[in-house]
């Protein structure tokens, strides 16, 4: 077979594996969207705060990998529940402009919390070396593999509690329809706080998954974002499944430029990828059916 | 020191343009722009390259900024135009974003995160620091002036009236026959090329740009101006930009005065502290300094019983 088969399998793979990742903080940031109707921002500094909670887990207290990601995503899901409580719940009767303005603002005030408690110094996690293994001339990391393991399981939780538990279905239901699920009981706060548990916790899980690939600082949310969106509204807004759509295309298309892109322009591909996604299909490829 | 205020009065000036444009977008028309440093940064690239790489005079780089920034606006605008806002508010943050990383990457065109330096300024040559400095301030503030006076021409026109009936109501503004989408894009344009001024404008006073200027805080900065001084009026856009940029300043000096803070954590606590007052203006004072007046107009007296009927 010729080479260039190869280089592009291993393209495809790593693809895979960064889209994989992706799609932890897009389901995130996509689920707080289909029930408060507003493009959250505050995601970028809560998958930082889920990276620096990671590290504290992982270096300062000398945690294994597995407990300190599920800190990341209890600490961000924390903060991600205050946040929206106290800060930014006040905004939505403004309308969804103030809200995400708002939100903007909420992300780079935690941001900068994070940077005058660590500094800007690049950080990376207490990880063992790893030989690269290789399956048919293409090279897997165990690190990484490791770490599509965690995202898929996090997926998977997900999915089942949205489809068997009674809180995940009211979560769907205020989401599908927020009059209708009023009418029916559910109520809404609860829901709303849960969500930004939920979303801000995947987006901090997404951050330490980010940030196990490569280091961290404070900027690493904020420097993912256009990704995360990228994934978002390339599958859907508002669409859960359409999240790990969206960001597994958005992986595959961010390594497949790099056959003809230096790799820096990488999240520029993410910004492409939302204008083609406007210009023919807008609502993305699953629409915008939450679940 | 008078070099010093100068210089802060001329950013000033600066930051009361973009305020003025952005006004045009988001106080009249009620569009999101989370990217208005993107426009900015469009408007200071194509000047300095105009300039500096085809010899073009400092006019017309200027012009090609301004031009440039209200295109891309123009576009950004069409592309999102029959969308929720939610999408406006992703493209154009994304959009300075990715303005970011290009001009931090194509290095044969930027010369990447370096910057571009030498962008040159009106007779920088044959003044003293000072004299240029007063001359800057003198064309800044003219054509802030004339800016004003076209923001306000505009506010209070047919057309000012169409953006707010859209930003009150776009439904209704098109049952009355207006063509919401041109009336979008053109306030969009508008906007965007004056923020696209603003960077040419900041170009060829500090002669050096780079991607790390473009940062996403200024945008912030310009939200504050706005809600600082009003949003939807002109001269709160003014005195917004004025008062921001003096708050900016003296937290530079108050900061360090914290004893046990190092350089990083002063500059956090500043970028927190910019962040906390947005998010105070934007939940505490809707009005601003300076609220939006409009016009009253005396409604006339209903003439039949049929239309009292139907207000009963």
């Amino acid at each position: 077979m010729p080479p260039i088969f190869f280089e592009v399998a291993q393209l495809v793979v790593n693809g895979i594996m960064t889209g994989t990742i992706l799609a932890v903080p897009a389901i995130g940031l996509t689920a707080i969207y289909a029930v408060l109707r507003f493009p959250n921002f505050a995601v970028a500094s809560h998958a930082t705060i889920g990276a620096f909670a990671g590290y504290v887990a992982n270096v300062q207290l000398g945690l294994p990998v597995l407990p300190s990601v599920v800190l990341a995503f209890l600490a961000a899901g924390v903060v991600g529940m205050a946040a929206d409580e106290l800060v930014l719940k006040p905004y939505r009767a403004a309308g969804f402009i103030t809200t995400a303005i708002a939100s903007i603002a909420l992300t780079i005030a935690l941001e900068n919390l994070v940077r005058f408690g660590f500094g800007n110094e690049l950080r990376g996690y207490d990880l063992p070396l790893l030989r690269d293994w290789r399956f048919a001339g293409i090279r897997v990391g165990p690190q990484q593999l490791q770490n599509l393991a965690i995202a898929v399981a996090a997926m998977a939780a997900l999915f089942a509690f949205l489809a068997f538990t009674r809180t995940g279905k009211a979560m769907r239901a205020v989401a599908d329809n927020p009059m209708l699920a009023a009418i029916k009981g559910i109520n809404a706060d609860v829901v709303a706080r849960l969500v930004s548990f939920v979303g801000m916790g995947l987006a901090g899980l997404g951050g330490m998954l980010i940030g196990l690939d490569t280091t961290i600082d404070p900027l690493t949310g904020f420097r993912a974002i256009l990704s995360v969106f990228a994934a978002a509204v390339v599958g859907g807004l508002g669409s859960i499944p359409g999240a790990v759509i969206g960001a597994l295309t958005v992986g595959v298309g961010e390594e497949l430029c790099l056959l003809f892109l230096s790799p820096d322009y990488r999240s520029a591909v993410g910004f492409t990828a939302i204008l083609l996604v406007l210009t023919l299909r807008p609502r993305g490829i699953l629409g915008q059916r939450a679940f | 020191m008078e070099n010093y205020v100068i210089a802060m009065t001329v950013s000033a000036c600066i930051y009361a343009l973009m305020a003025l444009g952005l006004n045009v977008i988001w106080g009249l028309a009620g569009m999101i722009n989370l990217g208005a440093v993107g426009f900015f940064a469009i408007g200071a690239y194509i000047t300095a390259l105009t300039t500096l790489k085809l010899g073009w005079p400092i006019a017309a780089g200027v012009v090609a900024g301004m031009a440039g920034a209200a295109m891309v606006g123009a576009g950004v605008a069409l592309l999102t135009g029959r969308l929720r806002g939610d999408y406006l508010a992703i493209v154009t943050l994304g959009l300075a974003e990715t303005i970011r990383v290009v001009a931090s990457n194509a290095i044969w065109l930027t010369n990447g995160t370096d910057g571009i330096s030498g962008i040159a300024g009106p007779m920088r040559g044959s003044l003293s620091p000072t004299q240029f400095n007063l001359l800057y301030l003198g064309v800044v503030g003219a054509i802030v002036a004339v800016a004003y006076v076209l923001a306000e021409r505009l506010a209070h026109s047919p057309f000012g009236r169409v953006l707010r009936a859209i930003r009150d109501d776009e439904q209704v503004a098109a049952v009355a026959g207006k063509y919401v989408m041109g009336f979008k894009i053109r306030a969009f344009a508008i906007g965007a090329g004056a923020l696209g001024l603003a960077g040419a404008l900041y170009a060829h006073y500090t002669s050096y740009i780079a991607p790390d200027i473009f940062v996403p805080l200024l945008t912030l900065y310009i939200k504050l101006a706005l809600l600082a001084g009003g949003l939807g009026n002109n001269r709160g856009a003014l005195i917004g930009a004025f008062v921001v940029v003096f708050f900016l300043e003296s937290t530079r000096f108050v900061i360090p005065l914290v004893p046990g803070l190092s350089a990083v954590q002063g500059a956090a606590l500043r970028e927190f502290l910019i962040a906390l007052l947005l998010l105070v203006l934007l939940r505490y004072n809707p009005g601003g300094l300076v609220p939006e007046r409009l016009p009253r107009i005396a409604l006339p007296e209903p003439r039949s019983t049929l239309t009292e009927e139907r207000r009963a």
